[in-house]
């Protein structure tokens, strides 16, 4: 129930991940769009005061496109993300994680009436919690989802160390755990390191920074360095 | 092979196809990059590095890479010229045709609520009073009164112009409604069918009865015949959802909701039209009191008629061709 995790199979035999995103961001998303989408209208409307009636006229047209097809335009030719999903790090994609197209965002915000009955989005926040990847009826209909746009982290920058040769019977599970400390060299302090590396002295014979150097190095031939 | 030699194997490769992404194809020295091939090999170096379960950072990387060039293979291209006309000349009125027994029931819903309520308003005068309150009603009839020159409030074209507005607000709106409630397995679209049925047929029975024939019937019947077809229809797309999850049929639900929101939409696009079209004649040819009122009469009936005969004949030669 808690793994968020929506993984699909492309035709190359490829699983593709994401993670769904939950009510709460995309609430906080719908309120930054309902602020920009009020300023907007209210610009507007002090503009379009100095046309009298015609000016109401035109100002209620731009009020139905904002209200129908606000969303439907930036989902369409801004890559999935309203200015409030970018503003949180959310797009809207087809459920095979292609970019959705025209008809599909036309469905899932002409939809989102359903989904507001009968107060405050009751409904699709209903619906939300009910399914496994957080989709509101919209969604539903038109086959579409909120995932979190992953950022790309940067490719791997490791410590340079002298590759040393492994001790003997080191099984995969070992050896991923010394590259994964490896790799993980910039998130954790260098102490928290330390403390990890002195886990391992009954084997290595080292404590602190000597251990730990020494679990580098082998790291480092793990992956494929030589000396 | 060792992660290392890997990723120094590969490692041109992928930026080119970042740098290719990034520019969207544009930069020139990028612009040689085969897509189709260049996210084929990635693909199968992903397959690779997770085969031989590389560190989790590289397989991320490459995983956004294959995702980022996914989005670009895969892009949908709907939006087509001769798509949309092919749509106006043929699509719609055979998407309609092909829902015939939803829209018949849609029909049903509006029109009886209707009939029932014009007949109860036109032989009772206390009626009207279940559905309007008391100001509604003399607003109402003050606004088709004969005894007023002009229909309505005064109005110059700037009014005109703002009566626009409020019809595309305010009547599109109550049909994409009609159409959404659908999904609440088809209990909205019955309600709002229902609703605007007895609401226009005690106006209907009401105005009549108190006898603003004159002046009632010319205003509506020009964009009528795009209006009122125009909910009606809303509101079979939206039964369209609601009998995909009532009676799914030989899908599960969620399938079967996707297809039938994908037939809804064909509906739906065209009533949109429809629904421009009704705002731009109530706003600025209904209203007009310089027209005769028995030119309105007459080209209304020839709209409901062309409206008509456009669901009915539309399209039907390719069909018949291609079968």
């Amino acid at each position: 129930m808690l793994d968020t995790t929506y993984n699909v199979e492309t035709p190359e035999g490829i699983d593709l991940r994401a993670r769904a995103a939950g009510p709460v961001p995309r609430i906080l998303a719908f309120a930054v769009d309902l602020f920009y989408r009020t300023l907007v209208l209210t610009g507007l409307g002090i503009v379009l005061a100095f046309a009298d009636t015609a000016g109401m006229g035109i100002w209620l047209v731009c009020s139905f496109l904002l209200e129908w097809f606000y969303p439907v335009f930036f989902e369409v030719l801004r890559g999935g993300q309203t200015p409030g999903k970018k503003a949180f790090g959310l797009m809207v994609v087809n459920d095979n994680l292609t970019p959705i197209s025209w008809g599909a965002s036309i469905v899932r915000n002409l939809l989102r009436f359903a989904d507001f009955l009968p107060f405050a989005y009751a409904t699709g926040i209903i619906a939300m919690t009910l399914g496994r990847y957080f989709q509101r009826l919209g969604d539903l209909a038109a086959g579409t989802l909120v995932v979190y746009r992953e950022t790309d982290k940067a490719p791997i920058a490791l410590p340079d160390s002298a590759p040393l040769p492994p001790p003997r019977n080191l099984k995969q599970p070992d050896q991923q755990a010394l590259v994964s400390l490896l790799e993980r060299h910039n998130d954790l302090s260098e102490a928290r390191q330390q403390e990890l590396a002195n886990l391992l002295e009954p084997i290595t014979q080292k404590r602190d920074g000597a251990a730990l150097d020494y679990l580098r190095s082998v790291g480092s031939w793990l992956l494929g360095g030589r000396g | 092979m060792r992660q290392r030699d890997f990723e120094n194997r590969y490692r041109d490769s992928w930026t080119q196809l970042e740098t290719w992404l990034k520019g969207d194809g544009k930069d020139a020295k990028a612009a040689a990059l085969d897509l189709p091939a260049a996210y084929r090999d990635l693909c199968q170096q992903l397959a690779m590095a997770k085969e031989r379960q590389y560190t989790g950072r590289l397989i991320d990387h490459l995983n956004q890479l294959v995702m980022a060039a996914h989005h670009r293979v895969y892009r949908q291209q709907t939006l087509r010229r001769k798509g949309w006309l092919h749509y106006l000349l043929a699509g719609f009125p055979q998407a309609v045709r092909a829902n015939g027994r939803t829209v018949a029931l849609a029909s049903a819903l509006f029109l009886l609520p209707a009939l029932v309520m014009g007949i109860g308003t036109y032989n009772n005068d206390a009626l009207i009073y279940a559905v309007m309150s008391p100001g509604d009603v003399l607003s109402l009839e003050s606004m088709y009164d004969p005894g007023n020159r002009v229909l309505g409030r005064e109005r110059g074209s700037d009014t005109d112009l703002r009566m626009f507005g409020f019809y595309i607000k305010n009547n599109i709106g109550i049909a994409f409604r009609t159409f959404a409630g659908g999904i609440l397995f088809g209990l909205g679209s019955i309600f709002f069918l229902v609703f605007n049925g007895v609401y226009l047929g005690a106006v209907f029975g009401h105005i009549t009865r108190v006898g603003f024939v004159s002046t009632f019937y010319p205003f509506v019947i020009g964009h009528g015949a795009f209006e009122l077809t125009a909910i009606v229809l809303a509101g079979a797309a939206g039964l369209l959802l609601g009998r995909s999850l009532v009676d799914p049929g030989q899908h599960r639900r969620s399938v079967a909701l996707r297809l039938a929101s994908v037939e809804a939409m064909k509906i739906m696009y065209g009533t949109f039209l429809m629904l421009v079209i009704a705002a731009f004649l109530e706003a600025f040819w209904s209203s007009s009191a310089a027209t005769p009122i028995s030119i309105k009469l007459g080209v209304g009936a020839l709209l409901w008629v062309l409206v008509f005969a456009y669901f009915v004949l539309a399209g039907r030669r390719e069909v018949s061709s291609a079968s």
